[in-house]
């Protein structure tokens, strides 16, 4: 797949969005194998995702996606662009 | 014939292992349990007559497996040599909207299928509504929902599994034909094309004809799964239409793994729609409120460290007295049995062979059960997964995982229940790797040998710059010493021998909730049980082997003199005297024993070896001693001493040590060498229990024979560099 390699500047990761705030998830790059694992797990795009917490030491993140939480890695976070970030929780 | 087999199949964490343990172990007739970590765990049991084979799979998020354990898993699954006749695919009710992707890839396999919805409880508390009627006629496949700890619900588990084995095509209750399973194909959007010219692939292979909806199903799966797998029996014609499929999508701009697995989700959310009410409850809110402290960025970090400390004082200091009790009912026996056989060889093995090797292995048992006592409280009540959450960060950057952390704690108390800990890893690969270093965490045992050395080789009334101890110094050393080493080890293993896939984290924190006390009670037992019968045995073994090794052959005329030595001192008058006496022939006798035995032959047969380290031969006799524990090296010593019965803290050890000389004069203890034997103690593998219980954890002697031989060279490495390094610089010699 062309697809791996970091997002463009512009576009947001799941990394980036804030704890409190909701996206949709539109696209999971990087080594296929991860990627599609992560999809697998629920990240599909199209799929809300909510930033429940992040642990003590920033790292990982655990988030609230089709009404169950799941705790990720940020480097993985990192793969997955989001756009339509808003404040507060998802549906 | 043998048996039907049944897989148990689901993602990691739904109750798979509760729910195969509750089903088979009330009717298990061939008790084959090779434990957890080992692939596949089997039992045959009966049900109403009929027999058949369940095998526990390792949890799998998918039917594309990612890592060694989900490769196990998915290719049991598909196999077509050894082919299943039922599958009990199990999901957990509260999340079921993930649990049914690999759930609907199962059904889509067309075995004969039981969904086994778990957690049924939890999904009532929080009043989670599942419309199991409609799910059934959805899936296409019976669902019995179950509360598998108090066994709610497994008498319909195992008739619908009976129906499955015996008439796989009747349809469950409340199932119409038509519907569900052989309904409408899920449509696959762009990747349509791809899966067509795929399922065209298959086609034109002999012998693999399927229905449409299966055929379809085939192809989606061999869409995502091939490509940089490792899989095998997948036909050459089918890899090559994936391969131009794929080429065809990236031309166009198509994420086809993306398209497939959206489907399947899209598919499981219109299914649910229907079936799934809601939940309303307040309890995850709860928990969620409850997580606000437990894992504030302040105070999380507060109760995670008085939590570990908790842990770690209970393994260290409260286990203690009851090792203690054991060690005095082990003595007790050790009298009683010595008097009530002859003297003789037959006497010596029974009392310092068989019961010393009991005693080797149930001293474990105080410390293994209030690890796991503390274990099951924290993974039931929902906080072994926090502390997970907590701590991966520090973790990952030696290419550990957060559940990594515990049995590497508990190591410092002792290796035995810190590797039976590891189970608490899911990843094979991570726990193989935590199970590796963590005996280099310095546990308990080496403390005696620190502080009888650094007695030994340090002058108490010496401080340096004015205040530190240079013992006090040494003993930090050391713990530095084990924590660098033990992670280091873990950041080379990991990126050498067990290199695989990325690693990476997937956790759930689940809604807190009370610990059942039976469960917690059950599954300590359970643990103890396990350690004793499968690991007790061969640590048994092992040291009864050891004390052949440490006092076989035996001279008939040395054996002889000391008699006539005994009969003189018996004629001595004055009673305190002869005890005296009788004693110290006791010491000479044990002492000239060990020295003409095998061990003593084989330590001055690696003196040259161990010389360049700063060791004599003395010394590497009791390295071999310590085999049986680390902490026998001192009694061992004392032993090769002429010192009878000897702790850290006799004083006649600590002087016969400190004027041990070497043939030329120069003397053995010396700063240098005690501290370079310190260094070996906190890398070597110097302990048979350890070695059998990481066998009986790993699976194999593969693993225990490749922790033995790095540790041995690490030991012997940097000990050399310790004490060669020493001398050139001419530091206490």
């Amino acid at each position: 797949m062309s697809t791996s390699g970091r997002a463009p500047k512009t576009t947001r990761t799941l990394a980036e969005l804030p704890v409190g705030a909701t996206a949709t998830v539109e696209r999971v790059l990087g080594e296929r194998r991860l990627a599609i694992r992560l999809m697998e797990l629920g990240l599909v795009p199209g799929t809300s995702v909510h930033v429940e917490r992040k642990a003590p030491l920033g790292d990982p993140v655990e988030l609230s996606i089709r009404g169950y939480g799941l705790s990720i890695r940020r480097a993985d976070a990192d793969r997955i662009m989001i756009g339509d970030a808003r404040e507060g929780e998802s549906p | 014939m043998s048996a039907p087999l049944v897989l148990v199949a689901g993602n990691p964490n739904a109750g798979k292992t509760t729910l195969f343990n509750a089903i088979t172990g009330a009717f298990a007739k061939v008790g084959n349990y090779p434990g957890i970590t080992v692939d596949k765990v089997e039992k045959e049991i009966d049900i109403d007559g009929q027999a058949a084979r369940f095998v526990d799979l390792p949890g799998s998020y998918s039917l594309t497996s990612r890592s060694e354990e989900e490769r196990v898993a998915v290719e049991a699954i598909l196999s077509e040599t050894e082919k299943a006749s039922a599958l009990i695919v199990v999901a957990d009710a509260t999340t079921l909207r993930r649990g049914l992707y690999f759930a609907t890839q199962l059904l889509d396999t067309g075995i004969p299928a039981v969904l086994a919805l778990t957690m049924m409880d939890d999904a009532r508390k929080l009043s989670l509504g599942v419309d199991l009627e409609r799910l059934a006629q959805a899936l296409g496949c019976p669902v019995v929902p179950l509360v598998a700890p108090r066994g709610e619900g497994l008498p319909e588990l195992r008739q619908a599994v009976k129906r499955a084995l015996t008439d796989p095509t009747s349809p469950p209750a409340g199932y119409r034909k038509g519907e569900g399973a052989s309904g409408e194909p899920t449509p696959l959007g762009k990747a349509e094309a791809a899966i067509t010219a795929i399922e065209e692939a298959y086609a034109r292979e002999p012998g693999t004809a399927l229905p449409p909806k299966k055929s379809r199903a085939r192809a989606a799966w061999a869409l995502v799964s091939l490509g940089g797998d490792d899989l095998k029996g997948v036909p050459d014609g089918v890899r090559a239409a994936v391969d131009e499929a794929r080429k065809k999508a990236d031309e166009a701009g198509i994420d086809l793994d993306a398209e497939v697995v959206g489907a399947r989700y899209r598919a499981i959310d219109a299914l649910l729609d229907d079936v799934l009410t809601p939940s309303k409850s307040k309890k995850r809110r709860i928990s969620q409120r409850i997580d606000d402290v437990l894992v504030h960025p302040l105070w999380g970090l507060v109760i995670f460290a008085a939590v570990m400390f908790l842990v770690f004082q209970t393994l260290f200091a409260w286990a203690t007295p009851f090792a203690d009790l054991i060690e005095a009912g082990v003595n007790a026996a050790k009298v009683f049995t010595k008097a009530a056989i002859p003297p003789g060889p037959f006497n010596d093995l029974v009392v310092d062979g068989v019961i010393a090797g009991v005693g080797n292995v149930l001293v474990f048992v105080p410390q293994i059960a209030l690890l796991f006592v503390f274990l099951t409280i924290l993974e039931d009540s929902g906080y072994l997964a926090r502390v997970a959450f907590v701590i991966d960060r520090v973790m990952a950057k030696v290419g550990l995982n957060g559940r990594a952390f515990v049995p590497m704690l508990s190591g410092f108390a002792c290796a035995i229940p810190a590797v039976m800990a590891t189970r608490t890893i899911e990843s094979r690969r991570d726990r193989l790797l935590t199970m590796l270093v963590v005996p280099l965490s310095s546990c308990s045992a080496r403390l005696p040998v620190y502080v009888l050395l650094t007695a030994v080789v340090f002058d108490p009334d010496r401080k340096l710059l004015g205040f530190l101890a240079p013992g006090a110094l040494a003993l930090f050393a050391m713990y530095l010493l084990s924590v660098v080493f033990s992670l280091s080890a873990a950041f080379v293993i990991g990126r050498t021998v067990l290199k695989g896939p990325r690693p990476t984290l997937v956790l759930e924190l689940p809604v807190y909730r009370m610990p059942r006390p039976f469960n917690v009670a059950r599954a300590t037992w359970q643990r103890v049980r396990r350690f004793l019968v499968d690991a007790g045995t061969i640590i048994l073994a092992l040291t009864i082997v050891l004390w052949g090794l440490l006092n076989y052959p035996r001279n008939a005329e040395s054996v002889a003199r000391f008699e006539s030595m005994r009969a003189a001192a018996e004629q001595i008058e004055s009673e305190p005297e002869k005890a005296e006496q009788l004693a110290a022939i006791d010491a000479e006798e044990s002492g000239d024993r060990l020295r003409s035995s095998i061990a003593g032959k084989v330590g001055h047969l690696i003196e040259p070896a161990i010389q360049p380290l700063g060791f004599d031969w003395k010394i590497g006799v009791g390295i071999l001693g310590a085999f049986a524990a680390r902490e026998v090296f001192v009694s061992t010593l004392g032993l090769v001493y002429d010192v009878q019965e000897a702790t850290e803290e006799t004083p006649s050890l600590k002087d016969a040590l400190k004027q041990a000389k070497h043939a030329d004069g120069r003397p053995v203890f010396t700063p240098l060498a005690g501290v370079s034997l310190m260094v070996f103690f906190v890398l070597a593998a110097q302990c048979m229990s350890t070695l059998a219980v990481v066998k009986r954890e790993s699976g194999s002697w593969k693993w225990a024979g490749f922790m033995f031989a790095y540790m041995s060279g690490l030991a012997y490495l940097v000990t050399l560099l310790v004490y060669q390094g020493g001398r050139l610089l001419g530091w206490g010699i």
